[in-house]
């Protein structure tokens, strides 16, 4: 029973709601899989146009990946360049179960801490895959001359992360992203010599294009010149990220934003899970009114680190002054064998309740101490800097203090979204010949993501699962000849411009951030770390409420056929403001804890998550139905045959 | 605090852009150099008037979108860092900015503080890759690298693009941003494969963007906010020698 | 021969170039000034040596043509790469801020360029000119200490030792420079180029300095 089988009436046209799981054993799923599918004749692949927006790492590795087979692919980012998608950020590494260190990885473990760490969340099949697949990706970025960190003897050398107790993560310093994400943009720009990537910079994806039900193109604007321009294509690939930024505050790029996502969600596509929120433990606290956004310091960083606020409540005392027997090193007494390495759930949600027991240290009291003076006495200095000098430089460069000669203050704030786009095993989400990957999709980490997941998951869509799924699809149907001049194209066109018309003729008093900082302050307040039914009735409320406001208020400079910030901001928002609310509607429907979705009303008596199996042991699809309309649920069905569902233990 | 600024306005790539006087009040120490610039953009917006614009993404430093020039440097005052990172506690009370984009015949102004860098990218596509395709790859550890050639080329990958080493240099040459790259690659045994033809193709784009030539001032070293090292132009010409007449 | 004229009109070509010309003139010059150490041994000594010299005529014309031909090459690929630079730099910031980040003997290489340029010009039609209407009769040693052109003649004297300040500012940056483009700028050689490069920027023209300090001013003085 891998393949629950949901037939809806959708628009006109009955749809299918399949997961597409291959039958068979777990571990020869893939494997079969990539046998059953049908193939492209090389010759033909030319033939055919694929979209792909976003380039990232998912988006990157699967333009370049999809143009070496043959296709013509036309990418698109709303960047000057794919060298500066988010992705570049990603600071502690990549998973792969290569069993380097000898320690007792395999495949098999790293499924299970994953299905584990997304506390059953998660379809297993995908992350079976997901684990297979994670040893070619460090085979095929050590390839393209990706500097990972080695040994003295030359060989590659690896680190522990959270929510495991082996060594497989692979890091470059603290800048695995960017490493990970030049080696995909350097085989982006190898295709765009050659002319079969077309690279469109500085173009917005604003409208998804369906014809005879099936995803054949989208609207860009020109973000230089506002041009509006319609792309026809026979399969888009969205990798469009997270939309951590619905929370304003996040670790997220300013400009990271939900609005692909979002707008083939309004054409049709379900959006999955969307309450799945990670929020990271090791983030620089928030200081001012004024703060854009926060920033992250790798999880990496708890491995030496120890995590501890004082014993005493409200003790104002400097670090250095509390002695040793009055700090509370709370992660290593409450979890002894996992210690300051639990996930990252874990550790945030600990974090919070130390400081709202007022435990929290620094001016705001919402903060805790990650302390290395340990680590640095046993190795020196040196060896810390080597190691982690450049989060180091960084946390010195935003705090103005050294946090060589004293401890660093840390508080958890929003960093990935495990949410997204729902999609079958072959990455396709519920609109044929739409494909969706990485953060964009929901498909692999469950409720929780463990650290140097999410870069192995995004090479992984797009270096070795879509380039043979979208195969697959091209073969399996007939696809209609069409090109921009069909009509589905003009409509789309005449109803984005029909609503950035709409957005300036406004003319209101209030600014883009003005809305979004409210909007964020409702979505940490009611849909943040801890949440109850009373805060999300309210977020059900408040969130229509600001934007109507938003829809009536908003103050939008210059024009459209400009270079024009603003105007990207207010659309961007009025898409959180819409899916604000769906994550407070998802959240209110989980009535369970589980990752990084904590319910109040259901914990444990040592105020663990506490998850109802029974009741909830499903992803949650929902589907729009259209402006101020309740979206539907669709779910679907979880099931576990090869790991057993237990309350999550890293004691 | 204070802060007077006088910024660089363009409406657009044909326009002829000029300087314009601005003043900040209640700006407070913790906030970083954009986040004063939102402040006075909000406050713009809200008096109908057009916001500047600015390259900004990551705001960690690493993304490379960011880049303005704060009283003459590349990414104001301090060292190795980007203009993101920079932080107000750097000024005092009563400060004249004067802000300004890269200015480089390639690196085109788009709008404001907003510039071109697709040359950079021209720059890539000539050569900035080692030419594999997906999938077919050894075993990562089958090929031994010494640690200290590992570090070295991260070192010179630690490149994020931002292009502050072409803004300050008086020839505005590119040379820097090439060398990270070509070096990277020197070092490691996947790139060794195809070095000669790299770099000859990479110094022909970018010769033919029309980057100037390096002058060895130094100025693109002590500016980059990765503080990639000259060390990587020498490399650059040593392997262009090398290429071109042995 | 197109890798050749590809290679010398590539930027890095035309700074090969220029820094392979710098460096043999920086031999010319070192050569020039043990020449020039002669004038302390006597008006004798130093007649008798450029005497030696002329006994080569023929091989001297030909070094002299190899050296002007090493000499134009260094300018025109140092006005080709200045015409290059300017064209890539098109406009310039509001705030100057050159010193903070490079050096100053960096950023003046045109103008103490052209000031030894214009030294050399000089000394050419002076000097130079002078001696080949010797024939054998004559005192070189006269020429250079004379009250016309040479270091009799304060002005000339002054200029002489206005220039040689200037080349050595020229080859502060410009010795150490040749070598970075060279690609053997990487820290094995770099404590060895330092020493060297101080020989040529700072002792040879602090040697030829002191000559026309000596016969110019100091030894009339004594």
């Amino acid at each position: 029973m891998d393949c629950p089988v949901v037939w809806l009436y959708c628009g006109g046209y009955i749809m299918a709601f399949n997961s597409n799981i291959p039958e068979g054993p777990l571990k020869d799923k893939w494997t079969d899989h990539l046998f059953n599918m049908k193939l492209v004749n090389p010759s033909n692949k030319r033939k055919y146009k694929i979209i792909v927006v976003g380039t990232g790492l998912a988006g990157g590795s699967a333009a370049a990946t999809l143009a070496e087979l043959g296709y013509n692919v036309e990418a698109f980012s709303y960047h000057e360049s794919p060298r500066r998608a988010h992705s570049i950020a990603a600071q502690g590494g990549i998973n792969a179960a290569k069993n380097y260190p000898n320690d007792g990885d395999s495949i098999y473990r790293l499924f299970y801490d994953t299905i584990k760490g997304g506390d059953y969340r998660a379809r297993e099949a995908n992350v079976h895959r997901l684990a297979e697949i994670s040893n070619n990706i460090i085979d095929q970025c050590v390839a393209q001359g990706v500097p990972f960190a080695r040994e003295y003897g030359g060989l590659l050398d690896n680190r522990s992360f959270g929510g495991a107790q082996v060594s497989r993560t692979f890091y470059a310093r603290g800048q695995t992203g960017q490493q990970l994400l030049l080696g995909a943009y350097s085989a982006l720009t190898r295709q765009m010599k050659t002319g079969n990537v077309k690279f469109h910079p500085r173009h917005e994806m604003l409208d998804l294009v369906m014809v005879d039900d099936k995803a054949r193109g989208i609207i860009t604007r020109n973000l230089e010149t506002g041009e509006i321009k319609s792309h026809a294509a026979d399969a888009v690939i969205l990798a469009t990220g997270g939309y951590g930024n619905v929370f304003y505050l996040s670790t997220n790029a300013m400009a990271s934003n939900a609005t692909a996502a979002w707008r083939a969600h309004r054409k049709g596509a379900y959006f999955a899970n969307p309450c799945f929120t990670q929020i990271h433990p090791t983030c620089i606290p928030v200081s001012s009114e004024h703060q854009s956004k926060l920033t992250l310091m790798s999880e990496s960083l708890r491995n030496d680190g120890r995590v501890w606020v004082p014993k005493e409540k409200g003790d104002k005392r400097k670090a250095s002054e509390i002695p040793e027997n009055e700090r509370d090193y709370y992660l290593e007494r409450m979890y002894p064998s996992f210690g300051n390495l639990v996930p990252r759930d874990v550790a945030s949600r600990r974090a919070k309740n130390m400081c709202d027991a007022g435990h929290g240290v620094g001016e705001t009291g919402l903060a805790v101490y990650l302390d290395f003076s340990d680590v640095i006495s046993r190795n020196g200095q040196e060896w810390v800097a080597e190691k982690y000098g450049n989060l180091f430089d960084m946390y010195k460069q935003i705090t103005g203090e050294n946090p060589y000669e004293g401890p660093m203050m840390i508080y958890p704030a929003v960093h990935y979204t495990m949410g997204g786009l729902w999609v079958d095993y072959n990455l396709m989400s519920s609109i044929e010949g739409l494909h969706v990957l990485g953060e964009a999709n929901f498909s692999d980490h469950g409720a929780n993501r463990l650290g140097a997941s999410a870069l192995m998951q995004g090479l992984a869509d797009g270096y070795f699962v879509i380039p043979y799924t979208i195969g697959n699809y091209l073969a399996s149907n007939k696809l209609v000849d069409i090109d921009t001049n069909h009509p589905a194209f003009k409509d789309a066109e005449d109803k984005l411009k029909e609503s950035n018309d709409k957005l300036f003729a406004i003319k209101g008093s209030r600014t883009v951030d003005d809305f979004h900082k409210e909007l964020g302050k409702i979505m940490w307040e009611y849909v943040g770390m801890a949440r109850n039914k009373e805060g999300l009735e309210k977020a059900l409320v408040e969130i229509p409420k600001l934007r109507k406001e938003f829809w009536k208020d908003v103050k939008i400079p210059g024009s459209e056929t400009e270079l024009n910030p603003e105007l990207e901001k207010a659309g961007r928002l009025a898409d959180f403001l819409e899916l604000g609310e769906l994550m407070a509607r998802d959240a209110l429907n989980r009535e369970e804890s589980c990752g990084g979705h904590f319910r109040q009303e259901f914990q444990t008596e040592e105020n663990e998550a506490k998850r109802n199996d029974a009741d909830f042991t499903f992803a949650a699809a929902w589907e729009y139905k259209g402006e101020n309309q309740t979206p539907e649920l669709h779910k679907e069905d979880l099931n576990f045959e090869h790991v057993k569902l237990t309350t999550r233990s890293y004691k | 605090m204070q802060i007077n600024l006088k910024v660089w306005r363009q409406e657009n790539r044909q326009a002829i852009g000029g300087y314009k006087n601005y003043s900040v009040s209640d700006v407070s120490e913790h906030m970083s150099f954009f986040e004063m610039l939102d402040k006075l953009n909000n406050e713009l917006v809200r008096k109908g008037e057009d916001p500047i614009a600015f390259d900004h993404d990551c705001r960690e430093g690493i993304c490379g979108s960011c880049g303005v020039t704060i009283n003459g440097r590349a990414h104001g005052p301090l060292r190795g860092v980007t203009s993101c990172q920079l932080h107000m506690r750097s000024f005092k009370d009563g400060d004249t900015l004067v802000v300004e984009p890269w200015r480089a015949a390639s690196f085109p102004v788009i709008k404001d503080l907003v510039v071109d860098r697709k040359s950079f990218d021209r720059i890539m596509e000539s050569g900035g890759y080692v030419s594999i395709n997906t999938g077919g790859t050894p075993d990562a550890n089958a090929i031994p690298i010494p640690k200290i050639d590992a570090d070295a080329a991260f070192d010179s990958a630690t490149c994020i693009g931002c292009g502050a080493c072409v803004a300050i240099c008086k020839n505005s040459a590119a040379m820097l941003f090439v060398g990270a790259k070509v070096t990277q690659f020197t070092k490691l045994p996947q790139g060794k494969v195809e070095r000669r033809e790299r770099v000859k193709n990479m110094v022909a784009q970018m010769d033919a963007e029309g980057f100037g030539s390096c002058t060895n001032t130094g100025a693109c070293e002590a500016e980059c906010p990765k503080e990639i090292s000259l060390t990587n132009i020498a490399t650059l010409n040593k392997e262009y020698l090398k290429a071109s007449l042995c | 021969m197109n890798w050749l004229t590809t290679f010398m009109n590539s930027s890095i070509g035309k700074k090969f170039t220029m820094g392979t010309s710098g460096l043999l003139l920086c031999l010319f010059i070192a050569q020039h000034l043990v020449g020039n150490m002669m004038l302390f041994g006597g008006e004798a000594l130093f007649n008798s040596y450029v005497a030696t010299l002329s006994a080569f005529k023929p091989l001297v014309r030909i070094i002299e043509v190899i050296i002007s031909i090493i000499f134009l090459s260094h300018i025109i690929s140092g006005i080709r790469l200045t015409l290059d630079n300017k064209r890539a730099n098109s406009s310039s910031y509001n705030v100057n801020t050159g010193s903070e980040t490079s050096s100053f003997s960096s950023r003046t290489m045109a103008i103490t360029g052209s000031v030894v340029f214009i030294f050399v010009i000089m000394h050419l039609s002076t000097i130079w000119y002078r001696f080949q209407l010797v024939h054998g009769s004559g005192s070189y040693y006269d020429i250079i200490l004379g009250d016309a052109v040479g270091f009799g003649n304060p002005i000339y004297a002054a200029f002489y030792v206005v220039a040689m300040i200037l080349m050595g500012v020229h080859l502060k940056h410009g010795f150490q420079s040749a070598f970075q483009t060279f690609g053997v700028s990487d820290s094995r050689y770099k404590g060895l180029i330092e020493k060297m490069s101080m020989i040529f920027w700072l002792v040879i023209p602090a040697g030829f300095t002191w000559i026309a300090l000596w016969f110019g001013f100091i030894a009339e003085a004594i």
